[in-house]
């Protein structure tokens, strides 16, 4: 803190970037403040005498020779109880307060920290005076909200012995106790500090092969992230990436959710505030915005602010995993922080490689991405956490071979990628079952089973029955897909009438698949959330129709017998149906006994 | 006379040390801040504007607006003080002004002591009114299922040469909110237009007398480029002020965005920084998000600010960086296609490729009907089988094309025809847009239309079934 005030002032001004000069020991990294106003900037290069920083603000009006105060801090996130249920600007100013302090419109200059400084949170130690304590461990919690008890831990790399420590109402300004550490007494608080640029430590990596259970077909069940894993969404744009990430952010099963609108639509981050404390998350029956953070730095807001607002996200995330919370970041979208980093190094005349892009984008993507991760946290009591990170990439053009989407495929595990013909058909979510991919399928598809009955709270005996056929089916439903894109474009050719009945029967399964399967609706009532056993059953419903339907079909019963059944257009319309479970076993059972019918009609017996 | 003084408060300097294309650099000023406005008097007489764009101590580069021609470097700069603002008062209603704000009417100029930065502020996200009311344009195309909603930003691409300035003109004159009655008025703004096209638009607010509730700001093609840039900020300063500041519901029309964007390309060319794709900025997408994000509707203010940006797509390519970087800040877009276009279709509305984002909020029981959704939803299903069957058939022939792709195709072809085509005066309310829909969706079995609840199926597509067009 002693190093806060020193002065030096503005030699040259070029937009966000700012050159100056007065200060000799001024550090890369460190926050100034610059001109009369005060505008919030960071230096990001040093030579000789001079300085440059990039500001975080509009620099309209700004006058060389005017003051720049270094403050002697890196780019800091406030950590402590508050951070859920809030909205905050890319470098951590809280919108509501904005709004209130300066109208509808964001003007500069505005200085309001991150956590409400007048407001008491209920303090309940859990550590003994007396006790010895090191980074990490967990002294006391807090309801921070009626989903997150909020775990006050000793600040990474602090230890010593605990002095005093109350149990009480205070603000996260309030020292709550004191720890004796070899430097002397420092007092406790529910509030620390952490540089958003830093990943936060831990004590080891863990393994990861507990699923995010997403409530989507298409995720759960084809492409699986895992708890801890990371994934990227590209897509052009209307193919859909800003309604799949809010579907993520509303249902995943994680405790706690940070979203990122870095450089998106202003409407849309009003939606997810408006949306998001409504909406009920399914487990807890709380609003959904009780587990929820959100950051907003808008397309219209500083360019400079965008490219911090990653770090200040991921930030957060970690200090919930420290927790010991499962927490998922969506950062929508990546894209426009690369270009804020392209910006930024234009303005310093940096040599871009491809596209206008610095030779740094690949280690900046890798960087962020390798922030996920389950992990075991520093600590007592022992407790493992997680940080999974889907990160939205918009390729210009919406063509993937371009430098954004290629460096980030290289650090991600999942890669859903979002198709343009099958937004145009209103096919959503738009995922591209024939490009995407997911590295942890096969890990996941074992621990199915047990996540699955975790999330609905119990094992039911069906599905003690079942979910050994699990793979077998997802295997079976791919294939039928699969098969039927190489057929269709057979089909293109010679017409549909001029194939095989059994080529006809999977493209009739695959048209099944595809619109009563992979199809979902985020804004319908029943469908926009399917739960683990909804999906099974579905997909357990069409795998079987098509291998009855086959049996048929070898046996020589026409094709127009089966596609002329109305049960066809059911399956396609279940998922919708608000008699949820029990209608799809309903219509599971009269498939059945329609396709039996057909077999006793032509004397076809075996396997109907 | 208040106001010439203060237009002139600024330093005065005389000599420039270097004239390159429409940048400037002046040693030995004071005092100067960034973006600063400046005011160059050559000594041909004609006063050019100018922007400071970088600035140093005793020295500055200055970006020149009007031509360069004429220049000299004993031309005399007087710095303003201050960034680029306009006065604005009630007054602008009805007006016609230049690229850079001057009234071109020859009626007097505004005179106002509320000065607005053209550059506007960004509206805090908290502070958004989530739009959701529906406009009906009385365009099938638009209406039903690609429904504006008051606040949104939805764009127009389009190519050279097809009828874009029709299908504004027509929604400027029919655009209504149903069942209110409330001020409403528009802002036009003319970016390097034709001034026939300018002529269009200006005539067409006259004859249906618009032009009363009118702003517009014109910078013409043979107007000066870099003027340009200012052009589309002072028409949505404009905007705002009526909008936020006197509660009034706002179109802005911004046409053409693409010789605004050739513009910033002419200025960062000039200013020899590193291009990112076809020479364009790497700030294009930041820059025309400051542009189109000026749109919505803010809480505790009466008026909202719908924008319909026009631009042409350079060869028709939706993949060029301007159509692309617009489709990732806009609230969707509508697409015109030359192939309909061709075939004599109005508006030729292509829906496959276009969206709007916010129909689904604006849309429903009680905001239009509560079918509209799902027959949108059936339309675009049916269409898009069709445009598949389209091409099928032109392989294999119409006559091998299964019964159910036969079906798809001339479910197409009526759909073009009788739903997207339509009379550029005819005004058809939503119920007739939906209705002509069900008339074309009963072409099929009741089973085929998944995408539709039985309830509606029962209740709006039964009596609809009658007029079937097979």
């Amino acid at each position: 803190m002693e190093k806060h005030g020193r002065k030096g002032d503005i030699s040259w001004i070029s937009g966000s970037v700012v050159a100056a000069h007065g200060i000799n020991d001024v550090e890369m990294g460190e926050i100034v403040e610059v001109g009369e106003e005060g505008l919030i900037g960071e230096v990001i290069r040093i030579k000789d005498e001079e300085f440059i920083v990039e500001i975080y603000e509009n620099t309209s009006g700004l006058k060389p020779g005017e003051p720049v105060i270094a403050s002697g801090k890196r780019l800091v996130a406030e950590l402590g109880p508050g951070l859920l249920n809030n909205i905050l600007d890319g470098i951590g100013r809280p919108l509501e307060a904005i709004l209130k302090q300066k109208g509808p419109f964001i003007t500069r200059g505005v200085k309001i920290s991150t956590l409400p400084r007048n407001k008491k949170w209920h303090f309940k130690p859990t550590a003994m005076v007396g006790g010895l304590v090191e980074g990490g461990d967990i002294i006391g919690t807090t309801k921070e909200t009626n989903m997150i008890d909020h775990k006050i831990t000793v600040p990474p790399e602090t230890n010593g012995k605990i002095v005093a420590l109350e149990e009480g109402d205070f603000t996260v300004d309030d020292p709550i106790g004191k720890l004796e550490t070899v430097s002397g007494i420092v007092p406790l608080r529910m509030m620390q500090e952490w540089p958003v640029r830093l990943p936060r430590p831990f004590q080891a990596r863990l393994a990861s092969d507990e699923p995010l259970v997403t409530g989507q077909r298409v995720i759960d069940v084809f492409f699986p992230i895992s708890k801890g894993g990371t994934a990227a969404i590209p897509g052009g744009f209307g193919t859909g990436k800003t309604v799949m990430l809010h579907q993520l952010a509303r249902w995943s099963n994680t405790q706690v959710v940070v979203y990122i609108g870095c450089g998106e639509r202003g409407n849309e981050m009003c939606e997810v505030a408006t949306d998001f404390p409504k909406l009920k998350d399914p487990r807890t029956g709380y609003p959904l915005m009780e587990r929820t953070f959100l950051l907003a730095n808008t397309s219209n807001m500083p360019v400079a602010a965008r490219e911090a607002s990653i770090y200040y996200g991921i930030t957060v995330a970690e200090y919930y995993r420290d927790q010991g919370y499962d927490v998922s970041i969506m950062a929508d979208s990546t894209s426009r922080w690369a270009e804020a980093l392209r910006e930024v190094s234009g303005r310093l005349e940096e040599m871009p490689v491809e596209s206008g892009y610095p030779a740094y984008l690949p280690d900046r993507v890798a960087e962020f991405y390798e922030r996920a991760g389950r992990v075991r946290t520093l600590g007592k009591p022992q407790r493992d956490g997680s940080v999974t990170v889907i990160g939205a990439v918009s390729p210009p053009g919406g063509d993937f071979n371009e430098p954004v989407t290629i460096h980030t495929l290289r650090f991600t595990g999942v890669f859903w990628a979002l198709d343009a013909d099958l937004a145009y058909s209103r096919h959503f979510p738009a995922i591209q079952w024939l490009k995407s991919y997911s590295l942890y399928a096969n890990r996941l598809l074992s621990a199915w089973a047990q996540s699955f009955s975790d999330y609905s709270g119990q094992l039911q005996s069906w599905w003690k029955d079942f979910h050994q056929l699990f793979p077998e089916l997802r295997d079976k439903a791919l294939a039928v897909l699969n098969e039927s894109s190489e057929i269709e474009s057979i089909a293109k050719i010679i017409g549909e009438n001029a194939l095989p009945d059994d080529q006809r029967l999977i493209l009739l399964t695959a048209d099944t698949l595809k619109e009563g399967f992979l199809r979902q609706f985020a804004f319908d009532k029943v469908d926009s959330f399917c739960e683990p056993e909804k999906q099974f059953l579905l997909l357990k419903m069409m795998t079987d129709f098509h291998d009855q339907a086959s049996v048929l079909i070898k046996n020589r019963v026409p094709i127009i017998k089966i596609s002329s059944l109305p049960e066809l257009q059911k399956m396609k319309r279940i998922k919708q149906d608000e008699g949820g479970i029990a209608a799809i076993r309903q219509l599971m059972e009269q498939c059945h006994k329609e396709l039996r019918r057909i077999g006793e009609e032509y004397r076809v017996s075996s396997g109907v | 006379m208040a106001e010439k003084l203060q237009e002139l408060t600024g330093l005065t300097y005389r000599g420039l040390k270097e004239i390159k294309g429409s940048l400037i650099m002046i040693e030995g000023i004071e005092d100067v801040g960034y973006d600063e406005i400046v005011r160059i008097r050559a000594p041909d007489g004609v006063e050019r504007m100018g922007r400071v764009l970088e600035v140093g101590h005793g020295r500055a580069v200055i970006q020149v607006f009007g031509r360069e021609i004429g220049l000299q470097i004993n031309s005399i700069v007087g710095f303003s003080g201050s960034v680029f603002k306009i006065p604005l008062s009630e007054d602008i209603l009805g007006r016609i002004f230049n690229g850079v704000g001057e009234p071109i009417d020859g009626a007097p100029k505004i005179i106002s002591k509320d000065k607005y930065d053209i550059n506007g502020m960004p509206i805090n996200p908290v502070a958004r009114i989530y739009p959701e009311e529906f406009i009906q344009t009385g365009i099938s195309a638009i209406d039903g299922p690609l429904s504006l909603v008051r606040g949104q930003k939805l764009p127009i691409f389009s190519e050279s040469g097809m009828p874009h300035n029709r299908i504004v003109a027509q929604i400027a004159k029919q655009a209504t909110v149903r069942g209110k009655k409330e001020e409403f008025a528009l802002v036009f703004a003319a970016i390097g237009q034709r001034s026939d096209e300018a002529r269009f638009f200006i005539e067409q607010f006259k004859s249906t007398g618009a032009l009363e509730r009118s702003v517009v700001v014109m910078n013409l093609a043979d107007d000066p480029a870099v003027e340009r840039l200012f052009t589309p900020r002072i028409a949505l300063t404009m905007a705002e002020y009526l909008a936020f500041d006197l509660g009034i519901h706002v179109l802005t029309i911004l046409s053409d965005m693409t010789n605004y964007c050739e513009a910033l390309r002419e200025m960062s060319a000039a200013r020899e920084e590193v291009p990112s794709r076809k020479g364009y900025p790497g700030y294009l997408y930041s820059d025309l998000a400051s542009i189109y994000e000026r749109a919505g509707k803010v809480k505790g203010r009466k008026g909202s600010l719908t924008q319909m940006p026009i631009l042409t797509m350079p060869g028709g390519d939706l993949h060029h960086p301007i159509p692309d970087l617009t489709g990732y800040i806009t609230e969707g877009q509508i697409f015109l296609d030359r192939d309909l276009f061709a075939r004599g279709i109005y508006p030729p509305i292509n829906v496959l490729p276009s969206l709007s984002r916010l129909m689904r909020s604006g849309i429903g029981e009680d905001k239009t009907r509560e079918d509209h959704r799902s027959v949108a939803d059936q339309l675009y299903y049916f269409y898009s089988m069709g445009m598949k069957a389209r091409d099928l058939s032109r392989i294999v022939g119409e006559m091998s094309l299964s019964e159910t792709e036969g079906r798809y195709l001339k479910f197409a072809d009526a759909f073009e025809r009788r739903f997207i085509n339509q009379d550029e005066n005819e005004n058809r309310p939503i119920e007739k847009t939906l209705d002509i829909a069900w008339e074309l969706l009963a072409m099929f079995p009741e089973d085929n239309l998944v995408r539709i609840e039985k309830k509606y199926i029962e209740k709006y597509g039964r009596r609809m079934r009658v007029n079937a067009p097979i």
